[in-house]
């Protein structure tokens, strides 16, 4: 009850204010993810990408948004309406939601909990839920097939993520976002734990469905997986709910591993957005350095390599504290 | 605080009707989806915000998904044909059981004096005082649930297999 | 201001009768096994009530435990329904009337 209000009491206002800076902050930086992603392809393959609206095609993505926006929305005859509509909600509110307890700079944090990251992996775990719902919805076999390998992947890959998370906390003794970056004042996370950043980021690349792992929308497959049968603004969501869910997942990165906003004479907010985007940008390199991988042996991956390294790892960093 | 509650009890008696009155499994599974959202938000009233995250996680993330994931595997897409008129007395009677059972339970908790085995002081329900008392006093239940896990892992992975060697 | 601790019994019966009345009723074996998880919630509900209302966190541990036995419950529950689904292609506990086939 004290939580409540404390959380609804005081700062009613901070957390408007705060919702309405998330969603400014959602919408320009799902613009620049995309224009970002295609001028990285582009530059691996060797050509310049979107070049014609604004300086380097800046503009892009917005000149195509507005283009999404005005499309109309086709709703298939044999879905199943209301989980078809409510999909792209339900993928979208708990991206949004996961950004309340995220500290972008000593300062700049909307509401410091101390069940922090078990809410960030608590709204995590439900994009998978709006996966499900969008592939059965569709009744299109390629969607169906698309959401039950995402599910298969993301059972799959929730698990050493959670392990691999338990390490740095338990150096810290907290789950607030704030307390691991204060704990992290001397040496980054990363120099004491450089297989549980490495295992981080490659959960991470599964849970965003992004290649090598993207076989839930594996495109010469299974055409788009479960949003094949969504089009407009709805499709739209669930690209926003994808960029969005990158920059979280480059955020918790950043937290853990990275020192969160610490840096040397810039603000705490330009060096953490800086260590985010260094972190998109590997994964986008990712996309272009490695071919996806069969569903086989992704699967395998995560339950005979990760998982063991993830535990082993926890292993030793209990007991080397314990030891200390 | 009052009315809070109230807004979150009755989504969940909702959510948990429909989820028994629903004909399609898989409009059941959303709605019980629902209902535990709104009891993980009572969970956060009583001040268990640690065990409203879990709630979230385990149920909602991992079983809710689960059941999810099977229904969509054996493709249940027709809903449950009506009940046959034969069984609908059985029905009848089933229903008025369980509704006394319940009356006789809510009876009983009325005349019930509850004597607490332990009072805390006020402001608990964080993460540590969970912790503490998960590591110290229930240190040996602790221990076998895991047993208990294993055990469950070991019997899904045998009875998914589709023959055995 | 806090809440008493009879509505969070009363909440806690209510939903245990609601799923009591869906395994008594419904045919589906799935269903059957989400109201048996919803009647493991409303028990949790109660023990998070008396922790409230009592301020000791030892309601609390009993919910963590009811919650990995309702993961394991679920675990198996569900690897039994696939493999009676393979051998019988129902899902009916109508169907499922014979010891051995």
């Amino acid at each position: 009850m004290e939580f409540l209000t404390q959380m609804l009491g005081a700062d009613v206002a901070r957390m408007v204010v705060g919702l309405i800076a998330i969603i400014a902050l959602v919408s320009v930086n799902a613009l620049f993810l995309i224009w970002m992603e295609r001028k990285v392809a582009a530059h691996m393959q060797l050509r310049p990408g979107p070049m014609e609206v604004g300086w380097h095609g800046a503009v892009q993505t917005v000149a195509d948004a507005v283009k999404l926006m005005g499309k109309e929305l086709i709703t298939p005859t044999d879905v199943d309406r209301p989980v078809y509509h409510l999909a792209p909600i339900v993928i979208f509110l708990p991206v949004l939601l996961s950004f309340l307890v995220i500290p972008f700079s000593q300062t700049l944090i909307i509401r410091d909990m101390n069940v922090g990251v078990l809410l960030i992996l608590a709204f995590a775990s439900l994009t998978v839920l709006a996966i499900l719902m969008a592939g059965w919805a569709s009744n299109n076999k390629y969607s169906v097939l698309g959401a039950i390998r995402s599910v298969a992947q993301t059972v799959a890959y929730e698990i050493p993520l959670l392990i691999t998370l338990m390490s740095p906390i338990l150096m810290v003794g907290s789950f607030s976002l704030a307390d691991i970056v204060a704990a992290q004042e001397r040496y980054w996370f990363v120099l004491t734990q450089p297989l549980a950043f490495i295992l981080y980021i490659v959960c991470a690349t599964a849970e965003t469905n992004r290649a090598p792992f993207d076989l839930p929308e594996a495109e010469s497959e299974l055409v788009a997986g479960f949003h094949t049968e969504y089009s407009g603004m709805k499709f739209g969501l669930f690209f926003l709910a994808e960029y969005t869910n990158m920059f979280i997942v480059s955020a918790l990165a950043t937290i853990f591993f990275l020192g969160g906003w610490r840096g040397p004479f810039l603000p705490g907010i330009f060096w953490f957005l800086i260590k985010v985007y260094a972190i998109i940008f590997l994964l986008m390199w990712f996309r272009w350095t490695f071919p996806r991988v069969r569903f086989d042996q992704l699967i395998t991956f995560a339950w005979k390599i990760l998982i063991p390294l993830a535990f082993a790892n926890l292993l030793i960093t209990a007991l080397i504290m314990k030891l200390r | 605080m009052q009315t809070l509650f109230y807004i979150l009890a009755g989504t969940a008696l909702v959510a948990g009707a429909l989820v028994v009155f629903q004909t399609h499994p898989l409009r059941s599974a959303l709605w019980l989806i629902v209902n535990f959202f709104a009891v993980a938000g009572i969970y956060l009233l009583a001040s268990a915000e640690f065990i409203a995250a879990i709630q979230i996680i385990v149920y909602a993330g991992a079983i809710m998904v689960l059941f999810l994931f099977v229904i969509m595997l054996l493709n249940l897409r027709q809903p449950e044909e009506p009940m046959p008129m034969s069984a609908l007395g059985s029905r009848i009677l089933a229903v008025t059981l369980a509704v006394t059972t319940g009356f006789l339970v809510m009876f009983g908790l009325k005349q019930a004096v509850i004597i607490p085995a332990r009072t805390g002081p006020p402001g608990l329900g964080n993460t540590e005082s969970v912790a503490r008392l998960l590591f110290t006093d229930y240190l040996l239940p602790f221990e076998v649930t895991s047993v208990l896990l294993l055990v469950a892992i070991v019997g899904a992975v045998i009875l998914s297999k589709s023959r055995l060697k | 201001m806090a809440v008493p601790l009879e509505c969070y019994l009363g909440l806690s019966v209510a939903l245990f009768t609601l799923g009591a009345i869906g395994v008594l009723i419904r045919r589906n074996i799935l269903i059957i096994l989400m109201c048996i998880e919803m009647m493991l919630n409303a028990v949790n509900l109660a023990f998070i009530g008396f922790a409230d209302t009592f301020k000791a966190v030892d309601g609390q541990m009993f919910v963590f435990f009811v919650m990995t036995v309702a993961a394991a419950e679920v675990a198996v529950g569900l690897a039994l329904v696939v493999a009676v689904f393979r051998n019988r292609a129902t899902v009916s506990v109508d169907d499922l009337n014979l010891m051995k086939w």
